[in-house]
């Protein structure tokens, strides 16, 4: 399994990346680099040209927006790159790390598997709605407090995921902790400071 | 990802009639797999209709069993009160597939039909007559260590994916299907294929058929149940290979046995001969053993699953020692 987050990057080459490994691979394998280069910047003009937009309202963190939208945009690539909403990441963008989880009508899922325009009218939760103005959820509080990030890059996944792992009535053990989070992949091992920092919220019992 | 229109129906002939008109036309449900497949390359649907706005989400009685929407999410199912009472075994295999996350998105109707993880039909650069009939197995002489011992063919040697499947033959379920032509009901053994000389046809759905549900008849399995996924670690990985078991005892009596396997074939397993061999025996090692042997005949190991075949006997024993002790 590919779970090694990639690093952020300018949006112009992450769009790159992605037609490269979407409709160019079979002809990137058979045709030397200056054609692939012509073929891919050709065919990234003709789908920008064409698509259908499709009308699209969203919640997103309380605000309501009126948009549309590409049917192929993942509701991940709408939150980063149209709502410029970058707090959720893009780690294997296969649905394979965690990285991009967001709550959905309350529950948590992966925006980078899921086409925007399928969440018309729904309700939708990131890393940067979960604060209450200035104070911190308690579960960023706990993070804190456990040191539960190194370098921080799947920490807003795994804080969408452990608050629905408190809410959802899976936190009651150490080891239902690690099962419930397990979709949360973390290259530099937080991992016992993540299970500490849920374990203090769950037995703090606020209101999460 | 190739371009397609999008179209959101709220009436399930609608649905139907898009799909059966358009043969690069796809349903899409939580989208978990098509979404990657489309991703990669691997499916270029040219038309997604997406179903979500069907009322096919209902888990209810129904008649003298359990009927479950095909929109039923996975976590839903895993957690309902009466799948849980029912069918606990059905419970414990969805919770063994996926993450918590892809729970909540993917649905009872795409789980089953999800496509194989061979890595051959993901790589659009190999060849892989499931992907592109008549262009060759990566498999057959490459790395087969996830691949079939059970059922393949010459031409394709994967194995069906879904945990839940696993379950639901086991559990003798039926597939509700709304189609161009009517509405049909198909036993949930019938539903996967062999891959034969086919392997592109996973399913015995008809082209626009649209899956509305699963109905599982009620049944005694309700108390000794296990699901056995062995895989490359603890959690959140596909199944090297899995066992769904299911007892009814009499004190300590075997009255009568439910066995699966997963990862073994093209169709989740029913291991019906080994069932006959556990009847009116004692719950012992020893009975399990003899029962794991006859499961295991007939199966024939690639160059990299040879393991399969010391790790199935052991899985099954494994999965009916812990059905018989809960
Ligand atoms: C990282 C990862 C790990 C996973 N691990 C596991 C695992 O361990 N065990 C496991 O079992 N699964 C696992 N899965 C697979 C996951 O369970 C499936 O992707 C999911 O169940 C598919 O359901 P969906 O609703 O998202 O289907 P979709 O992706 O929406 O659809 C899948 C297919 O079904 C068709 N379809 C959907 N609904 C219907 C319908 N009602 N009628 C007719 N056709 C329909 C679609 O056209 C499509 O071809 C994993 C997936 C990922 C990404
Ligand atoms: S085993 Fe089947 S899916 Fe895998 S490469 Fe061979 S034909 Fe394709
Ligand atoms: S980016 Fe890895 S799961 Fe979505
Ligand atoms: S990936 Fe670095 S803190 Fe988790």
């Amino acid at each position: 399994m590919n779970a090694e987050p990639e690093q952020e990057r300018p949006r112009d080459d992450s769009r790159r990346t992605f037609l490269k490994q979407s409709s160019l691979l079979t002809a990137m394998a058979l045709v030397p680099g200056p054609v692939v280069s012509a073929a891919e910047a050709k065919l990234d003009e003709r789908v920008a040209e064409s698509i259908e937009k499709v009308p699209l309202s969203l919640k997103v963190n309380g605000k309501k927006y009126k948009l549309a939208v590409e049917p192929r945009t993942t509701l991940l690539d709408l939150l980063r790159e149209n709502l410029h909403l970058n707090g959720t990441k893009k780690g294997c963008d296969y649905g394979q790390c965690g990285a991009c989880t967001v709550h959905v009508e309350g529950q948590r899922v992966n925006s980078c598997l899921s086409f925007a325009v399928m969440h018309d009218g729904q309700e939708i939760t990131t890393i940067e709605g979960l604060a209450n103005g200035d104070k911190l959820h308690p579960m960023q509080e706990a993070f804190v407090k456990h040191d539960g990030f190194q370098c921080g890059y799947c920490t807003p996944g795994q804080i969408m995921s452990a608050v629905a792992c408190v809410r959802e009535g899976h936190a009651g053990s150490e080891g239902e902790i690690r099962e419930y989070m397990s979709g949360n992949i973390c290259r530099c091992g937080a991992y016992s400071n993540i299970v500490a920092a849920i374990q203090d919220v769950k037995q703090g019992g606020q209101k999460v | 990802m190739n371009q397609f229109q999008y179209v959101r129906p709220t009436k399930q002939q609608a649905a139907i009639d898009v799909v059966a008109k358009d043969a690069n036309a796809a349903f899409i449900a939580g989208g978990t797999n098509l979404v990657d497949l489309m991703k990669r390359g691997v499916m270029t649907p040219q038309k997604l209709v997406d179903i979500n706005r069907l009322p096919l989400r209902q888990i209810e009685r129904a008649g003298s069993g359990l009927r479950i929407g095909a929109l039923a999410l996975n976590s839903a199912v895993a957690d309902d009160r009466l799948v849980r009472e029912k069918h606990p075994l059905l419970a414990l295999a969805l919770n063994a597939g996926a993450s918590p996350q892809l729970r909540n998105m993917a649905t009872v109707g795409g789980n089953m039909l999800q496509r194989t993880r061979c890595p051959y039909f993901y790589d659009t650069t190999m060849p892989c007559n499931k992907r592109q009939p008549g262009s060759g197995c990566g498999a057959l002489e490459g790395i087969n260590r996830m691949h079939a011992i059970f059922g393949f063919s010459d031409k394709c040697i994967a194995v069906h994916p879904s945990d839940m499947s696993v379950a639901l033959v086991a559990l003798d379920a039926t597939v509700l299907l709304s189609g161009p032509k009517g509405d049909r009901k198909l036993a949930f053994a019938d539903f996967h294929r062999l891959p034969g000389d086919t392997p592109q046809r996973d399913t015995n759905l008809e082209p626009g058929e649209l899956i509305t549900a699963v109905e599982i008849p009620d049944s005694p399995f309700t108390k000794h149940v296990h699901y056995q996924k062995v895989r490359e670690r603890a959690s959140y990985a596909f199944a090297l290979l899995s066992v769904a078991a299911a007892l009814d005892m009499d004190g300590n009596t075997i009255k009568a046995a439910r066995l699966a396997m997963g990862g073994v074939a093209h169709k989740p397993w029913r291991l019906a001969a080994a069932e006959q061999a556990l009847v009116g025996q004692p719950a012992t090692e020893e009975t399990f053993r003899q029962a794991a042997a006859v499961a295991m005949q007939g199966a024939k190991a690639f160059k990299h699953n040879e393991y399969k075949l010391r790790l199935g006997p052991n899985a099954i024993v494994q999965a009916l020692k812990t059905a018989a002790a809960a």
